[in-house]
């Protein structure tokens, strides 16, 4: 039972197709996606390399146009054409964070002006003494001091580059934060610390998180709804403790399986599913659909597939309530 | 391991390096054993020093790097004394070869796949063009390329990331080497990959027998893979034991944090465990035990004194003077406790497959 359902939908994505061109040849990224993220809560999308997520990132915050759909923020288009004004909306209130915090910092400019650009932009400071005040308390908050700021880049860590990202994207006190892999560059014990600090702002600035990803056992931490993406398309989604108890879709199966886990006796045992899209579904008679399986429980599938996934649920169900 | 049969021996290894007129010791005094067709684990983070100690062994240390004391024992030979190229021509890539993390950066992107295969093996084993070619198509083959022939004469962006890495191990074994050194070989491909490459890596192993250092900061992987597991902090060996005994009953209170703060662990709505704080700068010579600063459990010997290796089982070694026998009795962190039954319980999937 999602808590998350009373609220308020803070973000709409709706049949979203994304296409990229290469010479004459069209490469459909991002093929009929649709979800909706509610106020307050972090949802993650799940997917490999090429799958499509960060795409799906990217569009929200309006780097990549949209082929077909539409995505709606507070109720509001933001995608396609929009008024200039709505458009400085978007970029003041939808932050994102990216995978790469050596790619994306300015090299050649302070922590100073790296953190403060978005203030500058937006004019959002009473006077020079102001902007300092938020820069240092920006600074203090991800765990770095207020005399870094005169510091560059290329001084820092990786985790520490990380944390100049976001505290960036923090300063401008935004309702929605796209986060893209933001952990999968850092070592095992800088990667708590980070995803500490992103749960500690949601939790003092009720923030909304979308959370790009290719590990499952990382999101399961910090997300409450978890979509699973393959291809373009999006073939699970569920509550993140449902996904792990009923993984129903055999790409999710096959994403947990190869999960490595620190346990040495389990990895002995371990048994991999192989995904194999083109022998496991037949899709010649009739094509999938997004259907729901169990309270907000969905998952990518034809009714021959659905009627067999529901026995191996109520299956699965027996078995756990046995225990 | 039955039958224990040293294949390497490292002794009191240290390696420094020049960076602008100062001398960082990366490797500081590190004695350790490998066997016989074991799988050994080195797990550490970025920069304690996991990938250098390896580079050591074949010899691809960067320029202002050298190992300054201790030995190296391969087959009768110190390599620590090896100097000029010409030395390593008989060891690297013939009875020792490595598997880099990005399969991109190790092939050559305007030459063929099949003729950087082919390439090793008319260089090293002396053979003819056709026989070589034959070989590799085998060894393309055995790696799990399917269609190897046709793929032979393609290039490698026509590979994807798992193909290639599958070439590069391919490559690493065309002279049957008695050690393949793994470093980080899956770190940049997806999880579903990692899994097939580890997998692979282990079954090239039964059939061929050959020992394997397998270097990773990911824990998961190390249970996959390792037999034995060297945990590497600030250029040291700081446990070493059986994959069973560094996983349900680690000693040193590093290999502990390292545990604790795995997100695999960690409970919603809890905050998930961290070190604070950073390793040390290894410009400067370090004064007692090297994690004492970001160690809760840190007794006051450990600013002053660097703790001796203790001896905890047959296989199992630690550096901590929490092993001394004047030191308070600390347990290890609850979180740790119970490893398997947690993560059994959290991974129901693993059961019902």
């Amino acid at each position: 039972m999602s808590d998350f359902s009373k609220n308020e939908v803070l973000l709409s994505v709706r049949n979203i197709e994304i296409q990229f061109q290469k010479g004459k040849n069209f490469f459909k990224a991002i093929d009929d996606v649709s979800f909706d993220i509610y106020r307050g809560e972090t949802f993650s999308l799940v997917g490999e390399s090429g799958s499509g997520k960060t795409t799906i990132g990217r569009a929200i915050v309006r780097i990549n146009p949209l082929s077909k759909g539409h995505i709606f923020y507070k109720g509001e288009e933001i995608s396609g054409k929009i008024s200039k004004e709505k458009d400085r909306e978007v970029i003041r209130n939808i932050q994102m964070i990216f995978q790469d915090p050596a790619a994306s910092l300015n090299e050649r400019a302070t922590v100073d002006y790296i953190i403060s650009e978005g203030l500058y932009n937006f004019k959002l400071y009473k006077n020079e003494e102001d902007r300092l005040e938020k820069v240092r308390n920006a600074l203090t908050s991800v765990g770095l001091l207020p005399e870094h700021m005169t510091r560059y880049p290329h001084e820092f860590s990786g985790g520490q580059r990380q944390r100049i990202g976001i505290a960036r994207s923090i300063i401008m006190e935004p309702e929605f934060i796209v986060a893209d892999e933001p952990i999968s560059a850092l070592d095992v014990s800088i990667r708590a610390q980070v995803l500490n600090l992103l749960k500690d702002f949601q939790n003092k600035r009720s923030l909304t998180y979308l959370f790009i990803a290719h590990d499952l056992s990382v999101v399961r931490f910090i997300s409450d709804r978890i979509a699973v993406i393959h291809k373009g398309k999006i073939v699970e989604l569920a509550e993140t403790e449902e996904l792990f108890r009923h993984p129903i879709h055999p790409y999710t199966k096959s994403l947990l399986s190869a999960i490595p886990l620190p346990d040495p006796i389990l990895e002995k045992e371990k048994v991999l599913f192989v995904y194999d899209a083109a022998n496991i579904h037949d899709y010649s008679k009739e094509k999938p659909t997004f259907q729901e399986l169990a309270n907000g429980h969905f998952v990518l599938a034809n009714s021959e597939e659905f009627d067999r996934y529901k026995k191996e649920y109520s299956l699965i169900e027996k078995k756990l309530n046995a225990k | 391991m039955e039958n224990k049969k040293p294949i390497l021996s490292v002794k009191n290894l240290e390696v420094q390096f020049r960076v602008r007129s100062r001398v960082l010791t990366a490797i500081r005094n590190v004695s350790f054993d490998i066997y016989e067709g074991e799988s050994i684990g080195i797990v550490g983070e970025s920069g304690s020093g996991k990938s250098v100690l390896t580079k050591t062994f074949t010899g691809m240390l960067e320029e202002n790097g050298s190992v300054t004391s201790g030995e190296i024992w391969f087959e009768d030979q110190d390599l620590a004394k090896f100097k000029t190229n010409k030395d390593w021509h008989a060891i690297r890539g013939i009875k020792m070869s490595t598997v880099f993390q990005d399969p991109m950066t190790s092939l050559n992107p305007i030459r063929t796949i099949g003729s950087q295969i082919a390439e090793v093996i008319i260089k090293h084993q002396k053979k003819s063009q056709e026989e070589a070619k034959r070989l590799s198509i085998e060894m393309m083959t055995k790696v799990g390329i399917p269609d190897a022939e046709k793929r032979y004469n393609e290039y490698p962006f026509q590979y994807s990331g798992g193909m290639r890495q599958r070439i590069v191990i391919a490559i690493a074994l065309a002279c049957h080497p008695r050690i393949l050194i793994c470093d980080e070989p899956t770190t940049a491909l997806d999880v579903t990959i990692q899994a097939q490459i580890i997998e692979l890596i282990k079954d090239l192993q039964k059939e061929y027998g050959f020992t394997t250092i397998y270097i990773t900061h990911d824990l998961g992987v190390v249970a996959s893979v390792a037999d034995r597991v060297a945990v590497l902090y600030a250029g040291q060996i700081v446990e070493i034991g059986s994959v069973e005994e560094i996983f349900f009953e680690p000693r040193h209170p590093y290999t502990w944090a390292l545990l604790s703060s795995l997100p695999q662990l960690a409970d919603k709505g809890n905050k998930l465990f961290y070190i604070e704080g950073t390793p040390p700068s290894l410009y400067h010579k370090v004064v007692g035990d090297a994690f004492a600063p970001r160690n809760p459990f840190a007794l006051e010997i450990d600013f002053v004194e660097e703790p001796p290796m203790f001896q905890v089982s047959e296989t199992h070694f630690a550096k901590t003077w929490l092993l001394d026998p004047r030191a308070p009795k600390m347990e290890s962190p609850e979180i740790i406790h119970d490893l398997h039954q947690k993560l059994k319980n959290r991974f129901i999937i693993r059961r019902d497959l």
